[in-house]
């Protein structure tokens, strides 16, 4: 690994900007890590969920099996368990209840019904196999806008729909209608998906008696978030309740809610008196658990002759299934949608309703890169269809319309607040990093074997670390304040780093050390960074949003130069000068006649405190510091994909030829693992964009229940992905790093549906679903022939 | 998920395997290689009181070289033919084959025999191996059969074996000298099971035009002399249940194995 040298004292540079390998990973890359599946403990049971088989029934009766008594769970053995609650404060939210165990009525195939407990897994699962559930069937309502429209079945009896929110921005737009040359109307659909990280979810819970406190190890990106609800649901002090996020296998947004089974283990550690397991299988993750995505458009475009976009119009519908999840509401999607659309194009009129369906299927969940992934591909397409009706080069038509950088800070049309940038710049790299003159000349020649070669571009930006100001709008059950955390120094020099964020593949063991390096100078290897704990950390709303480097970034800092004063105050005594004569770096203080390592500081401090006078940094060297930009409405880091695909007109596959993406994520605190970043993400915008779909029947049966059917990306479906940075520093943040945790999963689909679409358009077809599967493509072109 | 409780023998040789699987009765099954009972067991899509194990048996793993043909034993797996342990009928024929099944590590386990006997329409031998006209030699306790492909599955996941019956081996054909071979497989990601399948056998000295699609929701469907053509697979498959998209898809796979086999 190539490591820059720092130019004053020839060190290899370790801290904010080094592309330092990571620290964890030499337990990852050992098999050494310790995930929730590899926690054994003794006495311990395995618990497995009846699942409901139906989308939408009434529960008439259940009857457990004879002798089943102290290891068969249903609602009604719940005493004093509370139903998940997520709702939000946006006025018409129609709040509802997410039972732990299915009360009276289940609203998805999959729902939890019973809990079984026995020695192992398979014993579990014939207890529940033995279970008897009496259903009266109702209709099921599988689609979204089935579901809007008036005499649906309904999913939550008392609300008369089954809306859980509509929003609405309006806005006269009748001016710009009559007066538009182009008006460009679309209608798009993105498939329900499954995220899928490596490892599923999972929890081992125990009731330790003599501290009278549930503790939970769980596979959760927010365990400080997982406490609070478990204390809401099981009516439980905070005290009483320790979350423990061990190695955590990826997450993507499915680790950041609290799940009924982690209730439900949490009451039954309690209840059985021994602790209790469960493990999700790879089928209750498809079928049951990790769904997201699903949205509907109908949006119109209107433009001028050169392509410079005047108004946009949209209905969309996001399918939010049938609960809202906690902590972030079955709204999060729909109601980003309203407000992220425009993307980072200037334009005068803007209308937009939104409306989160309610549908018997699992409730959706925020995945990585929240809304912004359909927002992207909606709002891309729609670029370059305009780029097609006014004869142009799609990227010149985004050129005419993009934030230029001499607005930036620019407040656009829905308020947001784009901090900095070149977004034009960025887009202009891309196409010349995907060579456009060679990709028409290579296409203007045709392809020997009569695919059909296309490009496509996307540009987009990423809203992250966002805080108060915005998430107190939307008034879900956290609201994220000041990030919090403790920098400790130990006696023998050595760091630690306490922070209520959780680590599950960015890699922050690594980046918040860099951080405290860079304001410390103490060497990688004696900084720890603890999290995931929290009985050992600051409460944190966790990990999500694309907010650790900002926020546990900016708390991390904040905390080592508190710190860092202490100990020059320590230093200046020991090295006989003032506190103003002395510099904290490179891991000691340096006066102007000397220096003193840290480590001899710490050991002075707590071992042989007769050596300073009387009240010498009397407020300790363990300090918890709290943090917030100086603006919190947002990073925006932003980036431009440019995909070449090649499409097989006779069978319909795809196969992606070359992929670029330029990125700004500001500055970067380790640009090595922001390309693992962009490449795992760029990864999941192919599954989301060609393979990923969770299908349902009629009757709102899940189609793919296994990894044969569900499709994900494997190493033959990724190119090699070029990229690109750029590092336009935000104004608000403590080195001027973004969050740029998402962006890679945003870009894909639009930039190769566009790439698609750009091979097929001269037959007469545009593709307008995703995931552009070979049976979709093949319809299509069938449709195109038969008009 | 986890399979229900299964008893698990390993016999020394068949006739121990026969009488287990006629002890047995309904509730016992044979297993190969595992790759698709395994996960059916998983699954609770398939219920076993009894696995016997066959893998092991020198009997089934046994290969025999002729003039005339190849003779796999059941047990030989899809890696050892890839990797060119086993003698082919050709310039790698059934080599080619096998390495495009699956991932390694299915066919470091899966085996010809088993594969067979699962009989899904969509696996690659099936397809192939009724192009090139093998026949299913099996072992009964009452004496084994010699089954032409074509007559050993009769629908989706179903074999003529009967109770007590195993695949014992394979026999392949060695296709004259200049003979044409193509196979070609249409999947959404290289390894998982193809959508449209094809494979030809052009034997003009043995006076064989062979075509077969497979991944038609039922045994593959042949297509011999003047109907081995592109043109032929609408009307042949009008009745799988394929709608046009995936018929069309099958004319194409069927085309590309004949561009493969003119080459």
């Amino acid at each position: 690994m190539a490591q820059t040298l720092d130019k004053v004292n020839q060190q290899p540079r370790a801290g904010v900007g080094a592309s330092v390998p990571r620290k964890e990973d030499d337990r990852y890359l050992r098999g050494r890590g310790e995930f929730i599946a590899d926690i054994r403990l003794a006495g311990m049971k395995e618990v497995c969920f009846l699942r409901s088989p139906v989308a939408h029934a009434r529960i008439r009766s259940i009857r457990k099996p004879e002798g089943s008594e102290g290891s068969v769970f249903t609602a009604a053995d719940l005493a004093g368990v509370g139903p998940i609650v997520a709702n939000s404060r946006l006025p018409g939210f129609k709040p509802s209840e997410q039972p732990v165990l299915a009360l009276e009525k289940v609203r998805y195939v999959g729902e939890p019904i019973a809990a079984c407990v026995a020695e192992t897994r398979a014993a579990a699962e014939d207890l529940a196999a033995e279970v008897e559930v009496d259903f009266e069937e109702l209709p099921a309502v599988v689609d979204m806008l089935a579901a809007r429209a008036p005499g649906s079945v309904l999913l939550h009896d008392e609300w008369g729909d089954n809306v859980f929110l509509e929003t609405v921005v309006d806005a006269d737009l009748e001016p710009i209608r009559r007066s538009a040359v182009i008006t460009v109307r679309r209608r798009f659909r993105t498939a329900r998906q499954c995220m899928s990280p490596i490892e599923g979810r999972g929890a081992v819970a125990v009731w330790d008696r003599r501290l009278e406190q549930l503790l939970i190890y769980t596979a959760t990106q927010i365990p400080h978030i997982v406490r609070t609800g478990l204390a809401d649901c099981l009516r439980l002090d905070h005290g009483q309740i320790r979350v423990v996020a061990p190695d955590v296998g990826g997450g993507f947004g499915y680790k950041g809610l609290l799940l009924a089974e982690e209730v439900c283990a949490s009451f039954l550690a309690r209840k059985l008196g021994h602790p209790v397991r469960w493990i999700e299988d790879r089928r209750e993750q498809l079928t049951a658990n990790a769904n997201c995505r699903e949205h509907h458009y109908d949006i119109t475009a209107y433009a001028d002759a050169e392509g410079r976009l005047l108004a946009i119009d949209a209905e969309a519908t996001v399918d939010a299934g049938a609960y809202s999840a906690y902590p972030f509401s079955a709204c999060l999607e729909a109601a980003q949608v309203a407000s992220i659309l425009p993307g980072p194009y200037d334009f005068q009129a803007y209308r937009c309703r939104t409306w989160s369906a309610a549908t018997n299927k699992p409730p959706i969940l925020p995945y990585r890169g929240v809304a912004r992934a359909g927002v992207c591909f909606v709002m891309e397409s729609m670029m370059d269809a305009i780029a097609r009706a006014v004869k142009r080069e799609p990227y010149e038509v985004r050129l005419r319309n993009l934030i230029p950088p001499e607005k930036m800070p620019f407040d656009n049309i829905t308020k947001k607040h784009f901090d900095s940038g070149d977004y034009p710049e960025c887009l202009r790299r891309a196409v010349k990093a995907i060579d456009l003159p060679v990709v028409r000349a290579r296409q203007a020649k045709g392809e020997p074997d009569g695919s059909r070669i296309g490009v496509g571009f996307a540009i987009f930006c990423e809203q992250a670390a966002h805080g108060t100001s915005v998430y107190a709008g939307w008034g879900i059950p956290m609201v994220p304040g000041f990030e919090q955390a403790e920098a400790r120094l130990t006696p023998d020099g050595g760091l630690e780093l306490r922070v209520g964020i959780q680590s599950h593949g960015q890699g922050l063991e690594t980046t918040l050390a860099q951080v405290a390096h860079e304001v410390l100078g103490i060497g990688l290897d004696r900084i720890k960074v603890v999290h995931g704990d929290t009985a050992m950390t600051p409460y944190s709303t966790g990990t999500w949003g694309s907010r650790c480097m900002v926020m546990a970034g900016g708390a991390v800092a904040t905390a080592c130069r508190e710190l860092a004063q202490r100990l020059a105050n320590i230093g200046a005594h020991l090295l006989q000068t003032t506190p103003e004569q002395v510099t904290v770096c490179d891991g000691k203080v340096i006066g102007p006649a000397g220096s003193v390592e840290i480590g001899e500081i710490g050991k002075t401090w707590y071992l042989r405190p007769q050596d300073l006078p009387e009240g010498v940094a009397a407020g300790g060297l363990d300090v918890t510091a709290g943090y917030k930009p100086v603006r919190d409405s947002g990073t925006f880091s932003y980036a431009a994909h440019a995909a070449v695909v090649s499409v097989d007109i006779e069978l319909g596959t795809v196969r992606i030829l070359d992929y670029a993406v330029v990125e700004d994520g500001g500055v970067l605190v380790n640009p090595m693992i922001v390309d693992g970043q962009v490449f795992g993400g760029t990864a999941q915008g192919i599954g989301t964009a060609l393979y990923e779909e969770m299908p349902y029947d009629a009757h709102g049966q899940p189609l793919a229940s296994t990894l044969a059917d569900y499709m994900l990306p494997g190493a033959t479906e990724v190119p090699a992905i070029r990229v690109e940075h750029m590092e336009t520093p935000s104004p608000y943040t403590s080195f001027g790093q973004k969050g740029i945790g998402e962006g890679g999963a945003i870009g894909p689909p639009a930039a190769i549906a566009n790439a698609v679409n750009d091979a097929l358009a001269p037959l007469g077809v545009e593709l307008t679903e995703l995931p552009m599967t070979p049976k979709r493509i093949l319809s299509a072109l069938a449709a195109a022939r038969g008009a | 998920m986890k399979p229900f409780a299964f008893d698990y023998a390993r016999p020394k040789d068949l006739r121990e395997a026969g009488s287990l699987l006629a002890r047995g009765g309904e509730g016992a099954r044979v297993l190969a290689g595992g790759q698709s009972l395994g996960p059916m067991l998983n699954f609770r899509l398939a219920r076993s009181s009894l696995l016997v194990a066959i893998h092991q048996l020198p009997e089934l793993c046994a290969v025999e070289e002729a003039t005339d043909a190849v003779t796999l034993g059941a047990c030989v797996t899809h890696a050892q033919i890839a990797d060119g342990r086993t003698p082919d009928i050709g310039a790698r024929i059934l080599a080619r084959i096998a390495e495009g099944i699956a991932y390694r590590a299915v066919r470091n386990r899966g085996t010809i025999g088993g594969s067979l006997a699962h009989a899904d329409p969509a696996a690659d031998w099936l397809c192939t191996l009724t192009a090139l006209g093998a026949t299913v030699l099996t072992w009964r306790a009452s004496g084994g059969r010699s089954i032409p492909l074509g007559a050993f599955v009769p629908a989706a996941f179903r074999t003529v074996l009967e109770p007590g019956e195993l695949v014992q081996a394979v026999r392949i054909p060695r296709p004259s000298k200049g003979a044409r071979w193509g196979y070609y497989k249409a999947c959404r990601k290289p390894g998982e099971f193809a959508f449209a399948m094809a494979a030809v056998l052009m034997d003009e000295a043995r006076g064989m035009r062979r075509a077969a699609i497979g991944a038609v929701g039922g045994p593959p469907v042949l297509l011999e002399g003047e109907r081995a053509v592109p043109e032929a697979v609408e009307a042949a498959l009008a009745g799988s249940g394929l709608d046009a998209v995936e018929r069309r898809q099958q004319a194409v796979a069927l085309k590309r194995a004949l561009a493969q086999a003119a080459a």
